[in-house]
């Protein structure tokens, strides 16, 4: 532990006045952090403050709706930029900053002279209040895949929790940025880095590995917020013990049910390097309960090679989270084609459905299905495809599984055309959000197809031949992004803007009625909930593909916040020298973005909006 | 006397362009290497391996000094080294590798088969019926769509349930991560593996069993998968003159070129009809 430990050092920026003068304005009733750990307060009480957005999706159901109104219809016209500030890597910007009781934390992607730095700034005036920069191994950056992002940190019981694309978890003190403890969670040895927000849950602190396109085995690990100890880990794949099923589990579809099918649904020892990475969003029910997650797409690529199911690869899972035992699973794509992972957040809502009280879980699936599933026991209530897809033609919903179209299987050197969803699905990573006023689920996402072909010539010699002949590009209507508004119980789309480029942001509903979204080519729109027209809209130094957020900063005022700097897996051409003239780059992505160099190169400043201009940020503090 | 001249100045010509062309390269005293410091046979940090000493040639005949920046072998290994000018030169790149202007090929291997001596293995074809009761093993890729040629065909033979994969990347904290897929041969954890020769040829050589090596035959039915690879040196795109020294330099040594890969154990290809 000390060894490990001295691998890191923290640079601590004490914070050496506030401005009191300013906190004597609050009027807002926030206790201290050390009012709130006194009274051993959970997260999910602290989310029930309006001010504060205490996790990347705001709660335990990821619903990323802040109760805040402030900013309404009526003036979110009148939002002008209060603060920015630089994280110092131009990278892909995907995390969500944390603000708990008037403070911000936010991470910075693992690049730059201080890969994942965080940074503690004051959340009404941008001023910094600490920062702690990890010392990485310097052979880290030429093992992950893709681009070296983050999707966030977690807080719990004044602690920060970072997650290190080297696979560290270290705990921070939320008020000096002390290093409390590092642990090891996997290793860059065996391609695994980590990309993920964690998730703090009952004392624990969770998260998953990335990496499939590097041969890795696919797990979540909860890890003691005290100790830093390791709980436990749940596999992806493998045998029973190691995926954690038991006596507990109870899928509802019968070809999920068997001893160990982690292994048998494999040929011989395939799934040591099957993928089922868990890069994504972590749900939890405090009623149940229950951990739910999904699972990335199986390795490698080449589906040949693994005949079978693949489970538990893009897969649903609800697990006990004290000792991670599962409860249920449920497989969206059985032998994965199409590198459909299914990492995409779960939304907990209760819906009406049949004149009944449904506990649901919302997954938008990266194969185009929006699914909606009883959440106590995984059943498919409804599976309705909310972009083109031609690659399935429906889901089963007595047997729950997906039906592929036979005809547009992969043949070596075939090139198979007009693959739609293409390989980062209808929708990838970013996250939606559900309005409980609207009862609809706003969804960014892509809107691509492509042209795929299994194989080419291959040199291997233990470099990387990176031949890929994945060729995408917009699906149907020549528009390659879409921000929609999604009706779960009607299962319809409501309204939907369509954007050039995919739609790589998070978005973020509020009580205001309105929902926020990010495009690649720079601008941050402001859109009115109900109907979907834009409100209004700001161009950014870059392009956007982080999650938006709001909070009250200690002076009262409802702020939006949001990190600008494109990157990521389409942003790649514009910020990492990939040649554009190659279609088939970045796994065929570059194909789809040409043209983004056209509109932004990377970035790194987190911007943060407030309603001018009589907002009270816009006059210099007194110190 | 007209022509002589004409020479001449063809020659002072090409001098100054050259000159101008690459300042920084002649400027420097070293010749920076874009390596692996873990893949052996190709490279590893002590310099032991065959490119490691080909490298070190080409920096003696540029007169230059010889420095490396390691960086692992992934994905973006061409963006974040050559292309991010922290490097000249990477070595063993497949010749007319898109991300990067390639000299002339300095050696041309393929694929073989290896196994263990003692079991009389003779299998020289991917259509071999025996192939069938063996536990084959090759090298997986992962993503990319793309595997090994081997692994490729022998999905395409319906034989899955024998083939052992074996992730290229391997455990990166063990010395030559590929190689553990000739060890698990050596170990009888596998009966015959498919693979690139040079990782064969070499490993063979330090065997504690002996080994046996069969190039693969009968490839032409498996187009557009091919079994043999012409192999150049990068460099940036547009670089024409420091690849244009590499290829006289190519040319000039290919003797002790081809000396050098041998004496690792790589099986040559001398026909040039892949």
């Amino acid at each position: 532990m000390r060894k490990l430990r001295s691998r890191y050092a923290y640079v601590a920026v004490p914070l050496t006045c506030v401005a009191s003068a300013f906190i004597a304005d609050v009027n807002v009733a926030t206790p201290s952090l050390a009012q709130q750990q006194s009274r051993s307060e959970t997260l999910t009480s602290l989310y029930a403050n309006a001010a504060n957005w205490p996790m990347a999706s705001r709660d335990y159901a990821n619903t990323r709706f802040s109760p805040l109104d402030q900013i309404r219809t009526e003036n979110v016209g009148q939002l002008k930029l209060a603060w920015s500030f630089s994280v110092g890597a131009n990278r892909g910007q995907e995390a969500a900053p944390l603000v708990v009781d008037g403070t911000l934390y936010v991470v910075a992607p693992y690049d730059g002279p201080h890969p994942n730095q965080v940074f503690a700034l004051d959340a009404a005036t941008g001023e910094l209040k600490w920062s702690y920069a990890p010392k990485p191994t310097p052979a880290a950056k030429g093992v992950a895949c893709c681009d070296v992002v983050s999707r966030g940190l977690a807080y719990d019981n004044g602690k920060i929790f970072l997650a290190t694309l080297d696979d560290y978890m270290v705990a921070l003190d939320a008020r000096t940025g002390n290093e409390l403890w590092v642990t090891k969670l996997g290793d860059i040895n065996l391609g695994e880095t980590i990309t993920m927000a964690p998730l703090a849950v009952k004392g624990k602190v969770l998260a998953g590995n990335s990496g499939g396109e590097m041969g890795v085995r696919g797990w979540v690990t909860a890890v003691d917020q005290a100790s830093g100890k390791i709980a436990w880990r749940a596999y992806s794949t493998g045998p029973d013990s190691d995926v954690l099923i038991g006596a507990d589990f109870k899928p509802h579809y019968d070809w999920m049910k068997g001893k160990d099918l982690g292994v048998q649904s494999w040929p011989a020892d395939r799934w040591r390097i099957g993928g089922g990475t868990v890069w994504g969003w972590l749900a939890y029910d405090p009623d149940l309960n229950h951990l739910y997650y999904g699972t990335a797409n199986p390795g490698p690529w080449n589906a040949d090679q693994r005949p079978g199911d693949n489970l538990w690869t893009s897969t649903i899972f609800a697990r006990d989270v004290d000792a991670g035992a599962a409860k249920w699973a449920y497989q969206a794509s059985p032998h994965d084609l199409w590198d459909h992972d299914e990492i995409n957040e779960n939304v907990l809502v209760d819906l009406d459905i049949n004149g009944e009280t449904r506990k649901v879980l919302i997954h938008p699936g990266r194969n185009g299905y929006l699914y909606v599933l009883d959440r106590t026991s995984g059943e498919v209530l409804s599976a309705d495809t909310y972009d083109t897809v031609t690659v399935y033609s429906g889901v089963d919903l007595k047997t729950g599984r997906i039906k592929p179209v036979e005809s547009m299987t992969p043949v070596l050197d075939k090139t198979i055309e007009n693959v739609c969803p293409a390989p980062p699905g209808a929708k990838d990573w970013q996250p939606t959000a559900w309005s409980p006023r609207t009862k609809l689920l706003y969804v960014p996402h892509q809107h691509l197809c492509a042209n795929f072909r299994t194989s080419e010539v291959s040199y291997i010699a233990g470099t990387p031949f990176v031949g890929a002949t994945v060729d995408m590009y917009a699906g149907p209507g020549g528009h390659r992004g879409e921000f929609m508004a999604w009706d779960p119980v009607k299962r319809a789309k409501v309204w939907s803007l369509t954007e050039k480029l995919p739609v790589w942001s998070g978005t973020l509903a509020t009580a205001g009625d309105i929902v926020f979204y990010g495009t690649m080519d720079r601008k941050f729109k402001a859109v009115d909930a109900k109907t979907g027209h834009v409100l209004w809209q700001a161009t950014g130094p870059s392009g956007f593909i982080g999650q938006p957020v709001t909070y009250l900063g200690n002076d009262g005022v409802q702020y939006i916040a949001i990190l600008s700097g494109v990157g990521g897996w389409p942003g790649v051409v514009a910020n990492a020298e990939v040649d554009p003239r190659v279609r088939n780059g970045a796994l065929g992505f570059t194909g789809a973005t040409q043209d983004l160099p056209l509109y932004t190169v990377g970035g790194s400043t987190l911007l943060v909006f407030s309603l001018g201009p009589s907002g009270a940020t816009n006059a210099p503090a007194s110190r | 006397m007209r022509r002589a001249l004409l020479l001449l100045a063809l020659i002072i010509a090409t001098a100054a362009v050259g000159r101008a062309s690459w300042p920084t390269h002649e400027a420097a005293d070293d010749l920076r290497v874009c390596a692996d410091p873990n893949n052996l046979p190709f490279s590893n940090a002590a310099g032991e391996g065959f490119e490691n000493r080909l490298a070190k040639l080409i920096a003696e005949e540029l007169g230059k000094k010889l420095s490396y920046v390691w960086q692992a072998q992934r994905r973006g290994f061409i963006r974040n080294t050559l292309k991010a000018d922290l490097c000249d030169i990477v070595m063993g790149v497949p010749t007319g590798y898109g991300p990067v202007e390639t000299t002339a090929p300095y050696y041309r291997s393929r694929y073989v088969f290896v196994s263990r001596r003692d079991r009389d293995i003779d299998v020289a074809s991917l259509k071999d019926a025996r192939l069938r009761e063996f536990r084959i093993g090759v090298h997986l890729i992962g993503d990319d769509g793309m595997n090994t040629p081997p692994a490729h065909v022998l999905a395409q033979e319906g034989m899955v349930e024998n083939v052992v994969g074996f992730t290229i990347y391997g455990d990166y904290r063990e010395p030559a991560p590929p190689l553990r897929l000739i060890k698990a041969v050596e170990d009888d954890a596998i009966d015959i593996a498919a693979t690139w020769g040079p990782f064969a040829g070499y490993e063979a050589l330090h065997s504690r069993v002996p080994l046996r090596i069969e190039a693969i035959e009968e490839t032409s039915d498996f187009a557009p998968l091919r079994f043999s690879f012409d192999i150049s040196m990068g460099v940036r795109k547009g670089d024409h003159a420091l690849r244009r020294r590499l290829d006289q330099i190519i040319s000039d040594k290919s003797a002790e070129i081809r000396a050098i890969v041998e004496s690792y154990g790589v099986p040559v290809d001398h026909a040039r009809n892949g």
